[in-house]
């Protein structure tokens, strides 16, 4: 059992990272991370955390240099934000390919233009085909145990990918909750030091990042997304010695009042708060709404979204991201491929919200629910809609 | 020391190839050869982080590996942020006891463009942060691997495939990036030039660089024949040209003071080294000339600089 | 030879574990003409050796320069920078 505090989930993660006894960070301050990585130049100018710290010129170089660093065999951490992660872009396939273990908090922001230091989900929804193992936390206390589980999950000799815990900017990052704040020892016990497979040693030399030709590149590339797939028995596992070490179980998939609804909600991240409250009021006025949210995304959890909403009339997804002139946001555009299957199909209606740092009020899931009932009744009449837009 | 050809006995050198035989390099390749002659000198008890370019791409075409110590490629413009990485990871490792001990020598690698466009920041980055770690920038003074365009390193009046020459272009037309002078701005230990046309001198300063505490750089003219446009074995005659004329001062820069390893008072005129070169042929009298004057003011004030700094009041530039 | 391995026997990522596997790569096909050592003129000094871009030169044990014939790319550098001359460049096919 830890030990009960309040604290800024920013600095929650930072305590994950200290007690994963992390041996190399590379960061590049970006609002709203800057707090995660003030937090651990902290910790290691204090000696509490005992790591090289190295402050790069840059996001891309951020990536570059954890490259580095894990390559040698250190457990590697860094965070980033919006512009930073689109920056490091080019560098998020290579750490895959590669099949680095590097570990990376995201504090979900908008995308410039315009600039927005606000949150939304665009960064992240901009990098699903990275082949990252990728999750996000609803709570200070899912941020904390999630960023714990990532360093296990990558460094499965099994998995050997780069992970990535998403926290909602401002929203999440900069909140104080309550939370369980597990010992040394206990994690110790649970999370084994980092016993690399492949380094760079002068007593074993290995060429890493060779040039792949045509003749062997999907071959490595099908090597690599089998990893990312099987990796999902690994989540789980994971997930699972954790809640048998410290109690907290997790799943790729959470629901909320969805066995018996007729319209449910599914969303990522922080707003599922609003979300359940709103699902509450509805289900007192006799509406049988429901909530799913995703906590998984990579791999995506096929057969956990079929399960918890192929028996809807209607899905309701809240994306807070938008593939301009596309099918949806991300969420609903992914959800439409996994239910594609199903015999029988329930209707999704996309919504797109809170961008830019916007609020999603419990008016807005009324509305929300409103328009998938329309839906419903009389058909699509929209690919996506954009809630709360002044028009 | 830049010496006369024959004033060493190269078969004294450790006889281990650690850059092996039958990667894909053109016949007569400089950039090669220069990594070759690192190599003797950084032994095994290295890791080498190379940037993509030519000497990534002709020594690691999977399943074959020219490379008989650990390295790694990542991208382009990285090579000096992935050596910050190894070079922190090791220490951090080394101190857990989670690393072999004893000395790794951390070299990064960048050709022209890898260090001087699109790899600057990177650079910058793992200088100013006093990585202890061997920067070697390959200049063969274009892109040469994607088809010889040009780079910020291109000289003055060079031909590539994105500045050619023609009715209306002389070719490239500002003059050459000068990326010793930028590294040396961010007060390093030890920067030097270097061409494997004089290889005692390159390996000597191969092995200071190495020996030396915190970042150290190399610039290695890298004669390129399919890119230069010169008969493929005459590398090392080009490297040869370009120091004799001037064009390519050999020099390092000892705790910001400046040491010329040969200081020539006449120099040979620099036609010689233009004229075997395909990529020059387009060029007239006239500018020619002009780069004669730009060879020469900038040979004088290197000279000058060099006696200013020998009296300069500190501590001198030692002697190795 | 094409590679014709599953994607479960490669090395993960790719990594090569075999340091200077490239030697099985026959770079001597490539020339059109080759240096021959006039071993009455050579003095053993080592100057083709650290001038070769392929290292294809080596020590044989009565301390002449040999050409690795299966790496030699026949770029002649070596012809060129012999001080002695002993060195010439023949046409493959000779």
């Amino acid at each position: 059992m830890g030990k009960r505090i309040g604290l800024e989930v920013s600095l929650a993660i930072s305590e994950a990272v200290k007690l994963a006894r992390v041996d190399a960070v590379a960061a590049y301050p970006i609002t709203p991370q800057t707090h995660i990585v003030e937090e651990l130049a902290q910790m290691v100018a204090d000696g509490d955390l005992d790591a090289r710290y190295i402050m790069v010129e840059s996001e891309h170089s951020a990536m570059s240099a954890c490259c580095g660093t894990a390559a040698v065999g250190a457990r590697t951490f860094t965070a980033t934000a919006s512009q930073g992660l689109a920056l490091m872009h080019e560098m998020l396939f290579i750490a895959s390919g590669l099949r680095l273990p590097i570990v990376m908090a995201i504090a979900n922001r908008a995308l410039s233009a315009p600039l927005s230091i606000w949150g939304d989900q665009s960064d992240v929804m901009a990098e699903r085909d990275i082949g990252w193992v990728q999750m996000f936390a609803e709570t200070g206390q899912e941020a904390f145990d999630l960023t714990l589980c990532c360093f296990k999950i990558a460094e499965d000799p099994r998995v050997l990918l780069p992970t990535i815990i998403n926290i909602d900017g401002f929203t999440l990052s900069h909140v104080v909750e309550p939370l369980e704040m597990e010992s040394q020892q206990d994690v110790d016990d649970w999370l084994p030091t980092y016993v690399p497979q492949v380094i760079l040693d002068p007593a074993k030399p290995v060429t890493i990042g060779p040039v792949g030709f045509p003749e062997i590149y999907t071959e490595i590339r099908k090597q690599q997304d089998m990893a990312l797939i099987e990796s999902y028995g690994v989540v789980l596992e994971v997930w699972d010695s954790f809640e048998k070490k410290f109690g907290r179980a997790y799943k790729p998939v959470e629901t909320y009042r969805a066995e018996d609804a007729e319209i449910i909600i599914n969303l990522i991240g922080a707003i599922a708060g609003t979300a359940r409250i709103a699902v509450d009021r509805m289900r007192e006025e006799g509406k049988k709404v429901g909530l799913v949210r995703t906590r998984l995304w990579r791999p995506y959890p096929f057969e956990e979204m079929r399960k918890a909403l192929g028996g809807a009339k209607a899905v309701a997804v809240v994306d807070r991201a938008l593939s301009f002139g596309g099918p949806g946001g991300p969420i609903a555009s992914e959800l439409r491929s996994c239910l594609y299957p199903l015999e029988n199909k329930p209707v999704v209606a996309s919504f797109i919200a809170g961008l830019g740092g916007r609020d999603v009020s419990i008016e807005d899931f009324y509305t929300i629910v409103a328009e998938t009932e329309k839906v419903l009744d009389t058909g699509y009449t929209d690919e996506y809609k954009m809630i709360g837009v002044r028009e | 020391m830049a010496e006369k050809s024959t004033d060493f006995i190269p078969r004294l050198l450790p006889p281990r190839e650690l850059l092996a035989e039958g990667h894909r390099g053109c016949q007569g390749c400089g950039e090669a050869l220069a990594l070759r002659q690192v190599m003797k000198v950084a032994g095994p008890n290295t890791i080498v982080c190379s940037a993509t370019g030519c000497m990534e791409i002709v020594t690691s075409p999977y399943p074959e590996t020219a490379w008989r110590v650990p390295w790694i490629h990542v991208a382009f413009e990285n090579a000096a942020a992935v050596a910050s990485g190894v070079e922190a990871g090791i220490k951090i490792l080394q101190k857990k006891g989670r690393y072999p001990e004893g000395k790794v020598n951390v070299i990064a690698i960048g050709g022209d463009g890898g260090t001087a466009d699109i790899g600057l920041q990177a650079l910058s980055g793992a200088l100013e942060r006093r990585h202890n770690f061997t920067y070697v920038c390959t200049d063969n003074e274009a892109y040469m691997n994607t088809g010889i365009q040009r780079s910020s390193a291109t000289p003055w009046g060079a031909s590539t495939t994105t500045s050619p020459s023609g009715k209306e272009s002389i070719g490239q037309s500002v003059p050459k990036k000068n990326l010793p002078k930028i590294v040396a701005a961010h007060d390093i230990p030890y920067l030097a030039t270097a061409c494997p046309s004089y290889p005692l001198d390159l390996m000597n300063k191969t092995r200071k660089a190495l020996e030396i505490e915190g970042p150290t750089y190399l610039h290695v003219l890298s004669p390129c024949p399919t890119g230069w446009r010169h008969a493929i074995d005459m590398a090392i005659e080009m490297g040869r040209l370009a120091v004799e004329t001037g064009v390519f001062p050999l020099y390092e820069i000892v705790n910001g003071r400046l040491k010329l390893d040969m200081v020539m008072e006449k120099r040979q005129p620099v036609i010689d080294y233009l004229k075997p070169q395909g990529r020059f042929r387009h060029l007239k009298a006239e500018q020619i000339e002009e780069i004669q004057k730009d060879v020469d003011s900038y040979y004088e004030e290197l000279v000058y600089r060099a006696e200013c700094d020998a009296k300069a009041p500190g501590p001198q530039a030692e002697e190795w | 030879m094409a590679d014709k391995r599953t994607w479960r026997e490669y090395p993960v990522a790719a990594t090569i574990h075999e340091p200077g596997s490239a030697t099985g790569q026959n770079t001597g096909d490539w020339r059109s003409q080759r240096p021959v050592r006039h071993d009455e003129k050579c003095d053993k000094c080592g100057i083709c050796w650290i001038f070769c871009p392929d290292a294809a030169l080596f020590m044989n044990e009565e301390g002449f320069y040999e050409v690795d014939l299966y790496h030699c790319k026949g770029c002649g550098i070596c012809a060129r920078e012999c001080g002695k001359e002993a060195i010439i460049m023949v046409e493959e096919g000779e």
